[in-house]
């Protein structure tokens, strides 16, 4: 490992200098992916900040919402009495994702500011446009089972690894982000980026800003569901996934609001079947069409190809427990 | 206490003799011994497959740091074993066929190990290994199996098999050929490999992550010409191997390069990427079969086709389709196995190696063949129950396979199995109930034990084995204290050490039978000697013969009445002790006998209809392995194997970018080993029937039929849930949708 300066902040203003002056230094709350990035030489951070002495760990809610600091365990909010009350889908989303351990280590803005687990990603002799502007792309020839099926480039068809943002962006989200220049929200579907020609930049948090909280809207969805598939029944990250949250009164579909994991280099939401659904009357026929037009514009490569019969599956399996 | 009548029951207190140092931390596996001035040393590794080194640039890596040397090809001390052998001088000698570390520039390989950087901290010599350069000339490498499986230019055929015609199946009333394959599967134990290596004074110490000391001792002394008696191996714990510690791999010679070199103790330490590259694994196979049987049930013919991959540079085989020569009365069978060399390290047994593989395909097609029959899996088998072993018509030392069958379809609710595929849904999920059976070789090797039994009611009991965690310690305990009629408590058993006498390497589930009855036989001559103390010196056992004085509970009881306790025996004779070594012969009766041990098993599961996720929901295992020693830690084998069997069936793969002969899924996150969610209740039976032929423990082996047979259960049962037949290891989801 090479050696690197470590400091302790001890609030939002400082971490945001301290980064600002080092554009080599990194934020480091829960470490579970970025100790992980060091050890295997993808990263190499001249200073580390840790920010986990922040006062970002509450998780609160008014008229307008739920806010939750960016320092809480992922296991903590998915446990919290008003996630679990006001937004089962995000504990939901939670649960499903990496292991117990690793949920009680792994902070809400961490989780958002992981990276792919796209193996050449993370072997430094292979090349990784992502890693490496310019060096190729090894996914796009090579073994690419878990790889993007929508918004890749030819730069790039690496997927974004998170359960818990797929929950976020299909709750519309927002990003709240401290800055040198004082405070910012972003909405969650335009926090991460899209491969294209820069598949360095995982998302648009500029250089010196830091997650401060998420803040999930007050909303209408009375029936939601997240489903994941994967390789083994735990610790393994989605072959697909699907969170789907429903507004359903009388037994038809008011509002819906549907994202993908596993599928883009950001959780991808479904905004034609979104549009399709709403009052549409709840029969498998429906799902079905809804599935077909989530699935449209899906591309595969070599070892992907199962997503999309796989994808159609899990939107009407969502839906369907989402709404029995 | 008799031999022949080891008490049937079970420990009340059957807990493992090492349990609390494991799981306290105090037992101490390799990495963690620190001799004094240790140094750590880890490798760098190759980035091709194939080629050679043109230029390694060491200068940056030698200046960092802590760095205290970097050993590789260009300055690496000739290892005396590695020259062919001069075979005039020495006609028994074999040359050594495994990698050759640091021998020359050549690159066989990704992965492979090419320099080792010794610093004064790990964390040192890890960073002083990145900074290493190495450019290479590049070859055309070959890793795909299944590119080549077919091309006869590189295979290498091993003798066939004929029993009568090699066609009989296709002329069957019933028959079907299908084809099965599996991935690569990598060992992956918990505790990474590890060797620790002291030269001091002549002397050789090696702290070894071994299955067996006696066999690294042996095998480092010829290579680097070492008396063997100046060697010794210690391998106190072992955090499980499942055969990828059968033999001693690059990182073992190096550390002993190195120490040798240097003249300070060096510590080796592979990484998890490594654990894919160095100290083998399953390899990735092929299998066809062909299976025909009249409409009664009959087998008529089976016809048996493996291949398997190996190194470019050593020849590795298992026997992958011997298993169809002797499971089943079939009149006429047909077996083939070929190896395919490619640009990869070398495969080695891994838990059940063999039948482990060769049973996936034959007892897959059996149920094949069962639904095309419309008999049930298990009659079908029974139909077809081989009463001897169909090649040699020698009858079984025991076997208890119909046992197993009622036994585990009992507990498993066999009675409740759709007969149609696809028909039986419980909570929205598709049901499926599979079965399949296992088996292995079984046997007994030389062994010897040291016993020491003390004027203070101790017996202390040695042998140079090692433990990789079945409970080999648990059982020599219980054989030991039931031998002397002695509590658990007084009785303890040393191992891993070979300064002790020589035991065999563990593998092969051999342990209990080998050690254990040098263990009786060690406990046969402690108790003779202490009838000769009597006679000699105690008067009413004066002109007594010794087999008129029976031995119970410790006491010396002769026939006149006259009893007298070992401890009052050896302090009123002024003896501290009675010490005596004893070796018991390997099994001699293989012209009388067939050996095996079999298991069965038995799967419930769900599937997602629609996402196609399996859910194991109940699984069952009957093992005819003799006679149980040891409850907690048979049981615990057998769940161990199940696990293992879920994986081959469910969830491992390693796999490599064939473009650069490397692996892509080398860590814990990318190949998937089962975990706890995987893994549903369990239920292990044993008929618990001792084989006294084999050896005087009764016992007959587990640790493999614990796997052998689990995976084709799993598939059965995917069958019977789905009417998908997946053939194609692992069956993940994206298969059954």
């Amino acid at each position: 490992m090479i050696n690197f300066e470590y400091t302790r902040v001890n609030s939002a203003k400082a971490a945001v200098a301290a980064k600002s002056k080092n554009v080599a230094a990194q934020f480091i709350a829960g470490g579970t992916n970025l100790v992980d990035l060091m050890k295997k030489g993808v990263t190499a951070p001249q200073r580390l900040i840790d920010i986990n002495a922040l006062p970002l760990k509450d998780i609160s809610s008014d008229a307008k919402g739920l806010s939750i600091g960016t320092l809480v365990p992922n296991s903590v909010a998915a446990e919290n009495k008003l996630v679990l009350e006001k937004y089962p889908l995000l504990a939901m989303a939670l649960n499903a994702g990496a292991s117990a351990q690793l949920r009680n280590m792994a902070t809400v803005g961490g989780n958002i500011m992981q990276r792919t687990r796209c193996p050449y990603f993370y072997d430094i002799t292979m090349p990784c446009n992502k890693r490496i502007p310019q060096s190729g792309c090894g996914a796009m020839e090579g073994y690419n089972r878990m790889h993007a099926i929508f918004g890749a480039s030819d730069k790039c068809i690496a997927v974004h690894p998170s359960d818990m943002c797929v929950a976020l962006a299909a709750l519309n989200a927002t990003v709240v982000i401290s800055g040198t220049k004082g405070e910012k929200k972003i909405p969650f579907a335009n926090f991460h980026r899209l491969p294209g020609d820069t598949p360095e930049l995982d998302n648009n948090l500029q250089t010196g800003e830091l997650i401060t909280a998420v803040h999930i809207p007050a909303n209408r969805f009375n029936r939601s569901y997240y489903l994941k598939v994967r390789d083994r029944l735990s610790y393994a990250f989605a072959l697909v996934s699907v969170a789907v949250a429903l507004e359903v009164t009388d037994g038809s579909i008011r509002s819906a609001s549907i994202a993908m994991g596993g599928v883009a280099h950001k959780p991808w939401r479904l905004t034609e079947v979104e549009k399709y659904l709403i009052g549409k009357s709840i029969t498998a026929n429906v799902f079905k069409e809804a599935a077909e037009i989530g699935m449209k514009n899906a591309k595969t490569y070599q070892h992907n190809q199962f997503k999309v019969k796989m994808g159609k599956s899990a939107i009407v399996e969502a839906l369907t427990k989402a709404t029995s | 206490m008799d031999k022949n009548n080891l008490s049937e029951t079970f420990f009340a207190d059957d807990d493992r003799v090492d349990g609390l140092a494991k799981v306290t931390g105090k037992a101490k596996f390799t990495a963690e011994f620190k001799p004094a001035g240790l140094t750590h040393a880890v490798f760098v590794c190759s980035t091709i497959a194939k080629g050679a080194i043109k230029h390694m640039n060491i200068y940056e890596a030698k200046n960092a740091p802590g760095v205290i040397d970097i050993i590789y090809y260009l300055n690496c001390p000739a290892v005396p074993g590695y020259k062919p052998v001069d075979r005039i001088a020495n006609p028994n000698a074999r040359d050594f066929t495994g990698l050759k570390v640091f021998h020359n520039n050549m690159v066989v390989s990704n992965g492979q190990p090419i320099a080792l950087v010794i610093a004064d901290t790990y964390e040192r010599a890890v960073h002083a290994a990145s900074l290493v350069k190495v450019e290479y000339i590049k070859e055309k490498s070959e890793t795909d199996f299944d590119k080549n499986k077919f091309n006869d230019k590189l295979l290498k055929p091993r003798p066939e098999y004929v029993r009568n015609q090699k066609d009989a199946w296709k002329n069957a009333e019933v028959f079907l050929e299908e084809e099965y394959t599996m991935p690569v599967e990598t060992h992956n134990p918990m505790e990474m490999h590890a060797t620790i290596a002291v030269w001091e004074g002549g002397k050789l110490t090696v702290y070894d992550k071994s299955q067996g000391p006696k066999n690294v001792q042996g095998e480092l002394g010829r290579i680097f010409a070492i008396d063997e008696k100046n060697v010794q191996v210690i391998t106190e714990f072992v955090g499980g191997a499942f055969g990828s510690s059968l033999r001693s791999w690059p990182h073992v010679h190096a550390a002993v390069i190195a120490t040798k070199k240097l003249n300070r103790p060096v510590k080796v330490t592979l990484n998890r990427e490594q654990m894919f590259t160095m100290v083998g694994y399953r390899p990735q196979c092929w299998q066809k079969i062909g299976i025909g049987a009249s409409k009664d049930g009959k087998l008529t013919g089976i016809a048996h086709h493996a291949v398997s991959n190996t190194s470019s540079y050593e020849d590795f085989t298992e026997g992958i389709s011997s298993v169809s020569q002797y499971l089943y009365d079939c009149p006429n069978v047909f077996t083939t196995y070929k190896i395919l060399p490619l640009d990869i390290n070398t495969p080695t047994w891994m838990r059940g190696p063999g039948p482990g593989t060769g049973c996936f395909a034959l007892e897959s097609a059996l149920d094949e063949l069962s639904y095309k029959l419309n008999i049930d899996p298990i009659e079908l088998r029974l139909i077809n129950n081989a009463e001897v072993h169909p090649q040699s018509k020698l009858p079984w030392t025991t076997k208890f396979l119909k046992e197993c069958y009622a036994l585990g379809k009992e507990k498993i609710g066999w009675h409740k199995r759709p007969t149609t595929p696809g028909s039986l849904k419980e909570d929205g999920m598709l049901v499926g109930y599979g079965m399949a059976v296992g088996v292995f070789g079984a046997g007994r090797n030389p062994a010897t034990a040291k016993g020491i039994l003390k004027n203070d009611g101790t017996l202390l009991l040695q042998s140079a084995v090692s433990d990789m965690g079945p409970g080999t310690s648990t059982a020599m305990v219980k054989i030991g204290s039931e031998q002397m009629g002695l509590e658990e408590k007084k009785v303890r058993f040393e191992l891993g050490d070979t300064d002790f006498p020589t035991g065999p390497t563990q593998g092969g589930s051999g342990s209990a039978t080998a050690v254990g009855s040098a263990v009786i036989a060690v406990c046969d001559a402690i108790k003779l000697s202490l009838k000769e103390i009597a006679i000699e010196s105690i008067a009413g056992f004066k002109n007594v013969k010794p087999e008129n004085i029976k031995y119970e509970a410790g006491k010396l009881i002769a026939a006149n009445n006259v009893s007298i306790h070992f401890m009052d025996l050896l302090k009123e004779t002024g003896k501290p002790e009675v010490q005596v070594s004893k070796s018991s012969s390997s099994f001699a009766q293989r012209d009388k006998y067939a050996t095996n041990s079999f298991s069965v098993h038995f799967v419930k599961l769900h599937v997602h209809p629609v996402t196609g996720v399996i859910k194991l929901k109940h699984m069952v295992s009957a093992a005819d392995a003799g006679k149980i020693i040891s409850e907690k830690t048979a049981r615990s084998q057998m769940v161990g194997g199940a696990v293992g069997g879920i994986g081959m069936a469910m969830t491992e793969e390693s796999l490599i970018d064939h473009r650069y002969g490397r692996y892509i899924n080398s860590n814990f996150v990318d190949y998937h080993v089962p975990v706890h969610a995987d893994v549903p209740p369990m239920d292990i039976v044993f008929p618990n029937q001792p084989d006294y032929i084999i050896s005087p423990t009764g016992a007959k082996g587990i640790g493999e039929i614990a796997l052998v047979g689990v995976a084709p259960a799993i598939l059965n049962a995917v069958y019977n849930a789905t009417g998908k037949r997946v053939r194609d290891l692992p069956v993940t989801p994206d298969k059954l949708i």
